[in-house]
Protein backbone atom coordinates (compact mmCIF):
# COMPACT_ATOMS: atom_id res chain seq x y z
CA UNK A 1 0.00 0.00 0.00
CA UNK A 2 2.80 2.30 0.85
CA UNK A 3 4.43 1.94 -2.53
CA UNK A 4 1.11 2.52 -4.23
CA UNK A 5 0.70 5.81 -2.46
CA UNK A 6 4.17 6.88 -3.44
CA UNK A 7 3.46 6.17 -7.05
CA UNK A 8 0.25 8.10 -7.23
CA UNK A 9 0.89 11.15 -5.09
CA UNK A 10 3.70 13.39 -6.21
CA UNK A 11 5.79 14.92 -3.45
CA UNK A 12 4.75 18.34 -2.30
CA UNK A 13 6.91 21.07 -3.73
CA UNK A 14 8.31 19.08 -6.60
CA UNK A 15 7.22 19.68 -10.11
CA UNK A 16 7.15 16.44 -12.04
CA UNK A 17 8.91 16.60 -15.39
CA UNK A 18 6.22 16.34 -17.98
CA UNK A 19 6.78 14.49 -21.22
CA UNK A 20 6.44 16.63 -24.33
CA UNK A 21 2.92 16.88 -25.63
CA UNK A 22 1.27 17.01 -22.22
CA UNK A 23 0.24 20.09 -20.33
CA UNK A 24 1.17 21.01 -16.82
CA UNK A 25 -1.45 22.19 -14.35
CA UNK A 26 -2.94 25.50 -15.36
CA UNK A 27 -4.42 28.56 -13.75
CA UNK A 28 -5.55 28.36 -10.17
CA UNK A 29 -4.07 24.99 -9.26
CA UNK A 30 -0.67 26.18 -10.41
CA UNK A 31 -0.91 29.37 -8.39
CA UNK A 32 -1.95 27.41 -5.30
CA UNK A 33 1.25 25.40 -5.44
CA UNK A 34 3.43 28.43 -4.82
CA UNK A 35 3.25 29.44 -1.15
CA UNK A 36 5.03 32.78 -1.64
CA UNK A 37 2.54 33.80 -4.31
CA UNK A 38 -0.43 32.77 -2.18
CA UNK A 39 0.87 34.45 0.97
CA UNK A 40 1.86 37.69 -0.77
CA UNK A 41 -1.40 37.79 -2.69
CA UNK A 42 -3.55 37.22 0.38
CA UNK A 43 -1.62 39.78 2.46
CA UNK A 44 -1.92 42.44 -0.20
CA UNK A 45 -5.53 41.64 -0.98
CA UNK A 46 -6.43 42.00 2.71
CA UNK A 47 -4.84 45.43 2.85
CA UNK A 48 -6.51 46.55 -0.37
CA UNK A 49 -9.93 45.33 0.83
CA UNK A 50 -9.49 47.20 4.11
CA UNK A 51 -8.43 50.35 2.26
CA UNK A 52 -11.39 50.17 -0.09
CA UNK A 53 -14.03 49.43 2.54
CA UNK A 54 -12.70 51.48 5.46
CA UNK A 55 -15.53 54.09 5.29
CA UNK A 56 -17.99 51.26 6.04
CA UNK A 57 -15.73 49.44 8.51
CA UNK A 58 -14.89 52.39 10.74
CA UNK A 59 -17.35 54.97 12.09
CA UNK A 60 -14.54 57.52 12.57
CA UNK A 61 -13.32 60.32 10.35
CA UNK A 62 -9.53 60.05 9.84
CA UNK A 63 -9.01 63.79 10.27
CA UNK A 64 -11.67 64.66 12.88
CA UNK A 65 -9.99 65.67 16.11
CA UNK A 66 -11.41 64.83 19.51
CA UNK A 67 -9.17 66.37 22.15
CA UNK A 68 -11.30 64.96 24.97
CA UNK A 69 -10.04 61.46 24.22
CA UNK A 70 -6.42 61.81 23.12
CA UNK A 71 -3.65 59.22 23.50
CA UNK A 72 -5.99 56.45 24.53
CA UNK A 73 -4.66 52.88 24.58
CA UNK A 74 -6.32 50.27 22.35
CA UNK A 75 -9.90 49.49 23.38
CA UNK A 76 -13.08 48.00 21.97
CA UNK A 77 -14.09 51.37 20.58
CA UNK A 78 -10.66 52.45 19.31
CA UNK A 79 -9.04 49.18 18.16
CA UNK A 80 -5.55 50.68 18.08
CA UNK A 81 -6.17 53.59 20.42
CA UNK A 82 -6.08 57.29 19.54
CA UNK A 83 -3.29 59.72 18.70
CA UNK A 84 -2.30 62.99 20.34
CA UNK A 85 -5.23 64.78 18.68
CA UNK A 86 -7.75 62.09 19.62
CA UNK A 87 -8.04 60.64 16.12
CA UNK A 88 -8.71 56.92 15.80
CA UNK A 89 -5.37 55.26 14.95
CA UNK A 90 -6.79 52.25 13.07
CA UNK A 91 -8.90 54.49 10.83
CA UNK A 92 -5.91 56.74 10.12
CA UNK A 93 -3.70 53.74 9.45
CA UNK A 94 -5.99 52.36 6.78
CA UNK A 95 -6.73 55.77 5.22
CA UNK A 96 -2.95 56.25 5.11
CA UNK A 97 -2.72 52.97 3.19
CA UNK A 98 -5.09 54.52 0.64
CA UNK A 99 -2.85 57.57 0.32
CA UNK A 100 0.49 55.78 0.26
CA UNK A 101 -0.43 52.77 -1.87
CA UNK A 102 -2.30 55.02 -4.30
CA UNK A 103 0.70 57.28 -4.77
CA UNK A 104 2.99 54.24 -4.97
CA UNK A 105 1.01 52.71 -7.84
CA UNK A 106 0.52 56.01 -9.69
CA UNK A 107 4.19 56.91 -9.32
CA UNK A 108 5.23 53.62 -10.95
CA UNK A 109 2.94 53.64 -14.00
CA UNK A 110 4.89 56.07 -16.18
CA UNK A 111 8.37 54.81 -15.15
CA UNK A 112 7.30 51.20 -15.77
CA UNK A 113 6.04 51.90 -19.29
CA UNK A 114 8.73 54.33 -20.35
CA UNK A 115 11.52 52.21 -18.84
CA UNK A 116 10.42 49.12 -20.73
CA UNK A 117 10.04 51.09 -23.97
CA UNK A 118 13.49 52.65 -23.65
CA UNK A 119 15.08 49.35 -22.65
CA UNK A 120 13.49 47.45 -25.53
CA UNK A 121 14.58 50.00 -28.12
CA UNK A 122 18.12 50.16 -26.75
CA UNK A 123 18.49 46.40 -26.41
CA UNK A 124 16.99 45.50 -29.77
CA UNK A 125 18.46 48.16 -31.98
CA UNK A 126 21.77 48.54 -30.13
CA UNK A 127 24.06 51.13 -31.68
CA UNK A 128 24.02 54.71 -30.52
CA UNK A 129 20.63 54.42 -28.80
CA UNK A 130 22.08 51.70 -26.62
CA UNK A 131 25.22 53.73 -25.91
CA UNK A 132 23.22 56.74 -24.75
CA UNK A 133 20.83 54.68 -22.62
CA UNK A 134 23.68 52.82 -20.91
CA UNK A 135 25.46 56.07 -20.26
CA UNK A 136 22.39 57.68 -18.69
CA UNK A 137 21.42 54.65 -16.60
CA UNK A 138 24.96 54.14 -15.33
CA UNK A 139 25.23 57.81 -14.40
CA UNK A 140 21.97 57.75 -12.46
CA UNK A 141 22.90 54.53 -10.70
CA UNK A 142 26.07 56.20 -9.45
CA UNK A 143 23.99 58.92 -7.72
CA UNK A 144 22.65 58.20 -4.23
CA UNK A 145 18.95 57.60 -4.84
CA UNK A 146 17.68 59.47 -1.77
CA UNK A 147 19.76 62.52 -2.62
CA UNK A 148 17.86 62.82 -5.90
CA UNK A 149 14.54 62.16 -4.20
CA UNK A 150 15.08 64.81 -1.53
CA UNK A 151 16.41 67.42 -3.98
CA UNK A 152 13.45 67.00 -6.33
CA UNK A 153 10.95 66.91 -3.45
CA UNK A 154 12.38 70.17 -2.11
CA UNK A 155 12.45 71.80 -5.53
CA UNK A 156 8.88 70.87 -6.41
CA UNK A 157 7.38 71.54 -2.99
CA UNK A 158 5.95 69.07 -0.50
CA UNK A 159 3.16 66.67 -1.38
CA UNK A 160 2.53 63.91 -3.85
CA UNK A 161 3.66 66.03 -6.82
CA UNK A 162 7.31 65.88 -5.79
CA UNK A 163 7.13 62.12 -5.54
CA UNK A 164 5.56 61.78 -8.98
CA UNK A 165 8.15 64.06 -10.56
CA UNK A 166 11.02 62.22 -8.88
CA UNK A 167 9.88 58.85 -10.11
CA UNK A 168 9.12 60.01 -13.64
CA UNK A 169 12.71 61.29 -13.70
CA UNK A 170 14.56 58.37 -12.15
CA UNK A 171 12.12 55.46 -11.76
CA UNK A 172 12.39 54.27 -15.38
CA UNK A 173 16.06 53.40 -14.99
CA UNK A 174 15.51 50.10 -13.19
CA UNK A 175 13.05 48.92 -15.83
CA UNK A 176 15.20 50.15 -18.69
CA UNK A 177 18.21 48.23 -17.37
CA UNK A 178 16.30 44.99 -16.97
CA UNK A 179 14.51 45.12 -20.31
CA UNK A 180 17.59 46.30 -22.16
CA UNK A 181 19.58 43.31 -20.95
CA UNK A 182 16.82 40.87 -21.76
CA UNK A 183 16.12 42.38 -25.18
CA UNK A 184 19.80 42.29 -26.07
CA UNK A 185 20.06 38.60 -25.23
CA UNK A 186 16.72 37.63 -26.80
CA UNK A 187 17.69 39.48 -29.97
CA UNK A 188 20.24 36.75 -30.64
CA UNK A 189 17.55 34.07 -30.47
CA UNK A 190 16.71 32.51 -33.76
CA UNK A 191 12.99 33.22 -33.53
CA UNK A 192 13.81 36.91 -33.75
CA UNK A 193 15.84 36.28 -36.92
CA UNK A 194 12.88 34.27 -38.24
CA UNK A 195 10.50 37.14 -37.56
CA UNK A 196 12.87 39.38 -39.51
CA UNK A 197 13.05 37.09 -42.53
CA UNK A 198 9.25 36.78 -42.48
CA UNK A 199 9.25 40.49 -43.32
CA UNK A 200 7.79 41.69 -40.03
CA UNK A 201 8.68 45.28 -39.18
CA UNK A 202 10.72 46.27 -36.13
CA UNK A 203 7.81 47.67 -34.12
CA UNK A 204 5.95 44.42 -34.46
CA UNK A 205 8.94 42.36 -33.39
CA UNK A 206 9.33 44.65 -30.37
CA UNK A 207 5.67 44.53 -29.36
CA UNK A 208 4.62 41.01 -30.26
CA UNK A 209 7.83 39.06 -29.84
CA UNK A 210 10.09 40.79 -27.34
CA UNK A 211 7.61 42.52 -25.03
CA UNK A 212 5.67 39.38 -23.97
CA UNK A 213 8.97 37.68 -23.15
CA UNK A 214 10.22 40.62 -21.09
CA UNK A 215 7.04 41.58 -19.28
CA UNK A 216 7.09 38.81 -16.62
CA UNK A 217 10.59 39.75 -15.52
CA UNK A 218 9.66 43.44 -15.55
CA UNK A 219 6.59 42.78 -13.37
CA UNK A 220 8.74 40.90 -10.86
CA UNK A 221 11.10 43.88 -10.76
CA UNK A 222 8.08 46.18 -10.43
CA UNK A 223 7.01 44.40 -7.24
CA UNK A 224 10.41 44.86 -5.60
CA UNK A 225 10.72 48.38 -6.90
CA UNK A 226 7.33 49.35 -5.46
CA UNK A 227 8.67 48.49 -2.01
CA UNK A 228 11.41 51.04 -2.62
CA UNK A 229 8.89 53.63 -3.78
CA UNK A 230 6.72 53.05 -0.72
CA UNK A 231 9.69 53.45 1.60
CA UNK A 232 10.64 56.66 -0.23
CA UNK A 233 7.10 58.06 0.18
CA UNK A 234 7.11 57.18 3.87
CA UNK A 235 10.61 58.60 4.34
CA UNK A 236 9.64 61.90 2.75
CA UNK A 237 6.53 62.01 4.94
CA UNK A 238 8.66 61.32 8.00
CA UNK A 239 11.07 64.12 7.05
CA UNK A 240 8.16 66.50 6.58
CA UNK A 241 8.66 67.00 2.83
CA UNK A 242 6.15 64.38 1.67
CA UNK A 243 2.41 64.20 2.15
CA UNK A 244 1.25 67.28 4.06
CA UNK A 245 -0.93 66.85 7.16
CA UNK A 246 -3.78 66.37 7.87
CA UNK A 247 -3.91 63.79 5.03
CA UNK A 248 -3.08 60.51 6.73
CA UNK A 249 0.27 59.00 5.70
CA UNK A 250 2.41 56.39 7.41
CA UNK A 251 5.51 58.59 7.34
CA UNK A 252 3.96 61.56 9.14
CA UNK A 253 2.24 59.17 11.55
CA UNK A 254 5.59 57.65 12.53
CA UNK A 255 7.08 61.13 12.96
CA UNK A 256 4.13 62.40 15.02
CA UNK A 257 4.18 59.40 17.32
CA UNK A 258 7.85 59.80 18.11
CA UNK A 259 7.26 62.35 20.90
CA UNK A 260 5.09 59.80 22.74
CA UNK A 261 7.45 56.85 22.43
CA UNK A 262 7.55 56.18 26.19
CA UNK A 263 3.81 56.52 26.88
CA UNK A 264 2.15 55.38 23.62
CA UNK A 265 4.78 53.46 21.66
CA UNK A 266 2.16 51.96 19.30
CA UNK A 267 1.58 55.35 17.67
CA UNK A 268 4.88 54.96 15.76
CA UNK A 269 5.16 51.19 15.84
CA UNK A 270 1.82 50.47 14.13
CA UNK A 271 2.42 52.54 10.97
CA UNK A 272 5.99 51.22 10.92
CA UNK A 273 4.61 47.71 11.00
CA UNK A 274 2.23 48.58 8.17
CA UNK A 275 5.18 49.58 5.97
CA UNK A 276 6.99 46.34 6.77
CA UNK A 277 3.81 44.32 6.17
CA UNK A 278 3.25 45.89 2.74
CA UNK A 279 6.90 45.46 1.86
CA UNK A 280 6.83 41.78 2.75
CA UNK A 281 3.58 41.27 0.83
CA UNK A 282 4.99 42.86 -2.34
CA UNK A 283 8.27 40.96 -2.07
CA UNK A 284 6.49 37.65 -1.62
CA UNK A 285 4.25 38.43 -4.54
CA UNK A 286 7.28 39.27 -6.69
CA UNK A 287 9.06 36.06 -5.69
CA UNK A 288 5.93 34.02 -6.27
CA UNK A 289 5.31 35.50 -9.72
CA UNK A 290 8.93 34.84 -10.69
CA UNK A 291 8.49 31.26 -9.55
CA UNK A 292 5.22 30.90 -11.44
CA UNK A 293 6.64 32.17 -14.70
CA UNK A 294 9.87 30.23 -14.34
CA UNK A 295 7.92 27.00 -14.04
CA UNK A 296 5.80 27.86 -17.05
CA UNK A 297 8.75 28.17 -19.42
CA UNK B 1 8.05 28.70 -57.56
CA UNK B 2 11.76 28.81 -57.80
CA UNK B 3 14.50 31.25 -58.64
CA UNK B 4 18.25 31.10 -58.96
CA UNK B 5 20.53 32.76 -56.45
CA UNK B 6 23.56 34.67 -57.64
CA UNK B 7 26.16 35.97 -55.20
CA UNK B 8 28.82 38.24 -56.67
CA UNK B 9 31.92 39.45 -54.87
CA UNK B 10 30.19 39.55 -51.50
CA UNK B 11 32.28 40.63 -48.56
CA UNK B 12 31.15 40.71 -44.92
CA UNK B 13 33.09 42.43 -42.17
CA UNK B 14 32.53 42.41 -38.43
CA UNK B 15 34.36 45.50 -37.25
CA UNK B 16 37.93 44.92 -38.37
CA UNK B 17 37.46 41.20 -39.00
CA UNK B 18 36.59 40.04 -42.48
CA UNK B 19 34.26 37.04 -42.19
CA UNK B 20 33.65 36.61 -45.91
CA UNK B 21 36.20 37.48 -48.59
CA UNK B 22 34.97 38.34 -52.05
CA UNK B 23 32.61 35.39 -52.45
CA UNK B 24 31.02 34.52 -55.75
CA UNK B 25 28.51 31.67 -56.11
CA UNK B 26 25.64 30.63 -58.28
CA UNK B 27 22.81 28.33 -57.23
CA UNK B 28 20.63 27.43 -60.25
CA UNK B 29 16.87 27.41 -59.78
CA UNK B 30 15.42 24.28 -58.19
CA UNK B 31 18.79 22.91 -57.12
CA UNK B 32 20.45 22.51 -53.74
CA UNK B 33 23.86 23.86 -52.87
CA UNK B 34 25.51 22.02 -50.00
CA UNK B 35 27.79 24.30 -48.04
CA UNK B 36 30.48 22.61 -45.96
CA UNK B 37 33.36 23.80 -43.86
CA UNK B 38 34.61 23.80 -40.29
CA UNK B 39 33.11 26.14 -37.70
CA UNK B 40 34.24 29.69 -38.23
CA UNK B 41 34.62 29.16 -41.95
CA UNK B 42 31.90 31.69 -42.73
CA UNK B 43 29.07 29.31 -43.65
CA UNK B 44 26.55 30.84 -41.29
CA UNK B 45 27.72 34.35 -42.10
CA UNK B 46 27.02 33.67 -45.76
CA UNK B 47 23.60 32.25 -44.88
CA UNK B 48 22.71 35.29 -42.78
CA UNK B 49 23.94 37.67 -45.47
CA UNK B 50 21.78 35.93 -48.08
CA UNK B 51 18.79 36.01 -45.72
CA UNK B 52 19.30 39.74 -45.23
CA UNK B 53 20.02 39.43 -41.52
CA UNK B 54 23.44 41.02 -41.93
CA UNK B 55 24.40 43.60 -44.49
CA UNK B 56 27.46 42.84 -46.63
CA UNK B 57 30.10 45.51 -46.96
CA UNK B 58 30.64 44.80 -50.63
CA UNK B 59 29.15 42.88 -53.52
CA UNK B 60 25.68 42.18 -54.87
CA UNK B 61 23.15 39.38 -54.78
CA UNK B 62 20.27 38.58 -57.08
CA UNK B 63 17.38 36.17 -56.74
CA UNK B 64 15.70 35.14 -59.96
CA UNK B 65 17.50 37.98 -61.71
CA UNK B 66 16.13 40.64 -59.35
CA UNK B 67 18.63 42.45 -57.18
CA UNK B 68 18.42 42.00 -53.41
CA UNK B 69 18.92 45.41 -51.85
CA UNK B 70 21.17 46.00 -48.90
CA UNK B 71 18.13 47.19 -47.00
CA UNK B 72 15.63 44.54 -47.91
CA UNK B 73 11.99 45.35 -48.52
CA UNK B 74 9.34 43.15 -46.86
CA UNK B 75 8.71 41.46 -50.21
CA UNK B 76 12.39 40.70 -50.66
CA UNK B 77 12.67 39.29 -47.15
CA UNK B 78 9.72 36.97 -47.67
CA UNK B 79 11.32 35.36 -50.73
CA UNK B 80 14.14 33.94 -48.64
CA UNK B 81 13.40 31.92 -45.52
CA UNK B 82 15.78 30.29 -43.11
CA UNK B 83 15.69 27.23 -40.89
CA UNK B 84 18.06 27.32 -37.96
CA UNK B 85 20.12 24.84 -36.08
CA UNK B 86 18.77 25.12 -32.56
CA UNK B 87 15.17 23.96 -32.23
CA UNK B 88 15.03 25.33 -28.67
CA UNK B 89 15.62 28.89 -29.84
CA UNK B 90 13.84 28.88 -33.16
CA UNK B 91 10.28 29.36 -31.86
CA UNK B 92 8.95 32.17 -29.67
CA UNK B 93 8.12 30.40 -26.37
CA UNK B 94 5.09 32.62 -25.75
CA UNK B 95 3.35 32.07 -29.07
CA UNK B 96 1.10 29.12 -29.83
CA UNK B 97 1.71 27.15 -33.00
CA UNK B 98 -1.31 28.88 -34.52
CA UNK B 99 0.24 32.25 -33.65
CA UNK B 100 3.60 31.21 -35.08
CA UNK B 101 2.17 29.96 -38.38
CA UNK B 102 -0.45 32.63 -38.90
CA UNK B 103 1.52 35.73 -37.94
CA UNK B 104 3.09 36.37 -41.35
CA UNK B 105 -0.08 35.25 -43.16
CA UNK B 106 -2.12 37.84 -41.31
CA UNK B 107 0.47 40.59 -41.42
CA UNK B 108 1.06 40.30 -45.17
CA UNK B 109 -2.67 39.69 -45.75
CA UNK B 110 -1.91 36.46 -47.57
CA UNK B 111 -5.18 34.90 -46.46
CA UNK B 112 -8.65 36.38 -46.33
CA UNK B 113 -10.71 35.89 -43.25
CA UNK B 114 -10.42 33.65 -40.23
CA UNK B 115 -11.53 30.45 -41.92
CA UNK B 116 -8.98 30.73 -44.69
CA UNK B 117 -6.15 31.48 -42.27
CA UNK B 118 -7.12 28.47 -40.20
CA UNK B 119 -7.27 26.35 -43.32
CA UNK B 120 -3.81 27.49 -44.41
CA UNK B 121 -2.34 26.77 -40.95
CA UNK B 122 -3.74 23.25 -41.09
CA UNK B 123 -2.28 22.77 -44.58
CA UNK B 124 1.11 23.90 -43.34
CA UNK B 125 0.99 21.46 -40.44
CA UNK B 126 -0.03 18.70 -42.80
CA UNK B 127 2.93 19.49 -45.02
CA UNK B 128 5.30 18.88 -42.11
CA UNK B 129 3.22 15.90 -40.94
CA UNK B 130 2.12 17.25 -37.59
CA UNK B 131 -1.40 16.64 -36.27
CA UNK B 132 -3.91 19.49 -36.59
CA UNK B 133 -4.40 19.65 -32.81
CA UNK B 134 -0.86 21.03 -32.55
CA UNK B 135 -2.24 24.47 -33.40
CA UNK B 136 -3.24 25.27 -29.82
CA UNK B 137 -0.04 24.02 -28.24
CA UNK B 138 3.07 25.93 -27.26
CA UNK B 139 6.66 25.22 -28.32
CA UNK B 140 7.68 23.67 -24.98
CA UNK B 141 5.12 20.93 -25.52
CA UNK B 142 7.03 19.57 -28.52
CA UNK B 143 10.20 17.55 -29.00
CA UNK B 144 13.21 18.94 -30.86
CA UNK B 145 12.28 17.23 -34.11
CA UNK B 146 8.68 18.43 -33.90
CA UNK B 147 9.84 21.98 -33.22
CA UNK B 148 12.05 21.83 -36.27
CA UNK B 149 9.01 20.78 -38.29
CA UNK B 150 7.08 23.75 -36.97
CA UNK B 151 10.00 25.97 -37.96
CA UNK B 152 9.87 24.50 -41.47
CA UNK B 153 6.10 25.09 -41.64
CA UNK B 154 6.62 28.70 -40.54
CA UNK B 155 9.22 29.20 -43.27
CA UNK B 156 6.81 27.79 -45.86
CA UNK B 157 3.96 30.03 -44.70
CA UNK B 158 5.24 32.97 -46.79
CA UNK B 159 5.81 30.83 -49.90
CA UNK B 160 9.55 31.47 -50.27
CA UNK B 161 11.57 30.89 -53.42
CA UNK B 162 14.82 30.18 -51.62
CA UNK B 163 15.19 28.19 -48.44
CA UNK B 164 18.32 28.37 -46.32
CA UNK B 165 18.87 25.51 -43.93
CA UNK B 166 21.63 26.22 -41.42
CA UNK B 167 22.51 22.84 -39.90
CA UNK B 168 18.82 22.01 -39.49
CA UNK B 169 19.40 18.50 -38.19
CA UNK B 170 22.66 18.67 -36.26
CA UNK B 171 21.02 19.45 -32.91
CA UNK B 172 18.62 16.52 -33.23
CA UNK B 173 18.86 12.89 -32.18
CA UNK B 174 20.20 10.64 -34.90
CA UNK B 175 16.89 8.79 -35.24
CA UNK B 176 15.00 12.07 -35.65
CA UNK B 177 17.56 13.54 -38.04
CA UNK B 178 16.60 11.11 -40.75
CA UNK B 179 12.87 11.89 -40.50
CA UNK B 180 13.38 15.63 -40.62
CA UNK B 181 15.79 15.31 -43.52
CA UNK B 182 13.38 13.13 -45.49
CA UNK B 183 10.60 15.60 -44.87
CA UNK B 184 12.86 18.39 -46.02
CA UNK B 185 13.71 16.58 -49.26
CA UNK B 186 10.07 15.82 -49.92
CA UNK B 187 9.02 19.44 -49.44
CA UNK B 188 11.86 20.64 -51.62
CA UNK B 189 10.72 18.40 -54.47
CA UNK B 190 7.05 19.27 -54.11
CA UNK B 191 7.51 23.03 -53.88
CA UNK B 192 10.43 23.15 -56.32
CA UNK B 193 12.57 25.21 -53.97
CA UNK B 194 16.08 26.47 -54.45
CA UNK B 195 18.02 25.51 -51.34
CA UNK B 196 21.17 26.59 -49.59
CA UNK B 197 21.96 23.76 -47.21
CA UNK B 198 24.65 24.14 -44.59
CA UNK B 199 26.09 21.22 -42.73
CA UNK B 200 29.36 19.96 -41.39
CA UNK B 201 28.06 16.43 -41.89
CA UNK B 202 29.26 15.25 -45.30
CA UNK B 203 26.80 12.36 -45.27
CA UNK B 204 23.92 14.82 -45.05
CA UNK B 205 25.48 17.04 -47.71
CA UNK B 206 25.81 14.05 -50.01
CA UNK B 207 22.17 13.16 -49.50
CA UNK B 208 20.72 16.59 -50.26
CA UNK B 209 23.05 18.48 -52.58
CA UNK B 210 23.36 18.93 -56.31
CA UNK B 211 26.40 21.12 -55.94
CA UNK B 212 28.90 21.32 -53.11
CA UNK B 213 30.74 24.41 -51.96
CA UNK B 214 33.58 24.13 -49.47
CA UNK B 215 34.44 27.15 -47.36
CA UNK B 216 37.47 27.85 -45.25
CA UNK B 217 38.39 31.01 -43.37
CA UNK B 218 35.77 33.05 -45.16
CA UNK B 219 36.77 31.95 -48.64
CA UNK B 220 35.36 29.53 -51.15
CA UNK B 221 37.98 26.84 -51.67
CA UNK B 222 36.03 24.38 -53.75
CA UNK B 223 32.84 24.60 -55.81
CA UNK B 224 31.86 21.52 -57.76
CA UNK B 225 28.97 19.26 -58.71
CA UNK B 226 28.33 16.70 -55.99
CA UNK B 227 29.39 13.72 -58.09
CA UNK B 228 32.74 15.24 -58.81
CA UNK B 229 33.40 16.52 -55.30
CA UNK B 230 32.73 13.23 -53.55
CA UNK B 231 34.82 11.20 -55.99
CA UNK B 232 37.60 13.54 -57.02
CA UNK B 233 37.88 16.63 -54.82
CA UNK B 234 40.09 19.21 -56.49
CA UNK B 235 41.79 20.68 -53.47
CA UNK B 236 43.90 19.25 -50.70
CA UNK B 237 41.42 20.66 -48.15
CA UNK B 238 38.52 18.90 -49.87
CA UNK B 239 40.41 15.61 -49.69
CA UNK B 240 41.15 16.20 -46.01
CA UNK B 241 37.48 16.81 -45.27
CA UNK B 242 36.44 13.62 -47.01
CA UNK B 243 39.19 11.62 -45.36
CA UNK B 244 38.03 12.87 -41.95
CA UNK B 245 34.60 11.30 -42.31
CA UNK B 246 34.53 8.33 -39.95
CA UNK B 247 33.87 4.82 -41.27
CA UNK B 248 33.37 5.90 -44.82
CA UNK B 249 35.70 4.08 -47.18
CA UNK B 250 36.17 6.80 -49.77
CA UNK B 251 39.16 5.13 -51.31
CA UNK B 252 37.26 1.92 -51.90
CA UNK B 253 35.81 3.29 -55.12
CA UNK B 254 32.24 2.66 -54.05
CA UNK B 255 32.05 5.99 -52.32
CA UNK B 256 28.69 6.85 -53.81
CA UNK B 257 26.94 3.90 -52.28
CA UNK B 258 28.54 4.11 -48.86
CA UNK B 259 27.92 7.76 -48.33
CA UNK B 260 24.43 7.88 -47.03
CA UNK B 261 23.11 9.88 -44.19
Amino acid sequence: MKTERMLTTPEIGTDPVLPPGTRGPRGWSRIRRIPALMAGGVMLLLLILLAVFIPWISPFDPTAQDLSSFLQPPSAEHWLGTDQLGRDLFTRLIYAARTDLGIMVLAEIIPFCSGIAIGLLAGYYGGWVNTIVSLVTDTFIAFPFYLIVIIVAFASGAGAKGIYITFVLVGWIVFARVSRGLAASLREQEWIASAQTLGLPGWRILLRHLLPNILPQAVVVLMTDMVGVLVAIVTLGYLGIGIAPPTPDWGTMIADGQSFMTTAWWLSAVPGFAVVYTGIALSLLGDGLADLWRRKS
Amino acid sequence: MSADLRIEHVQVRYGGFTALHDLTLHVPANTTLGLVGESGSGKSTLARAVAGLIVPAEGRMTLGGRALDKRRSREQRKQIQMIFQNPDASLNPRHSVRGILSEALLFHKMTRGRAQTEQRCRELLEQVRLPADSLDKYPHEFSGGQRQRIAIARALSVEPELLIADEPTSALDVSVQRDVLELFLEIRERLKLTVLFISHDLGVIHAVSDTVAVMRQGELVEFAPKERFFVRPETEYGRELLAAVPKMPIAAGSAERNLTF
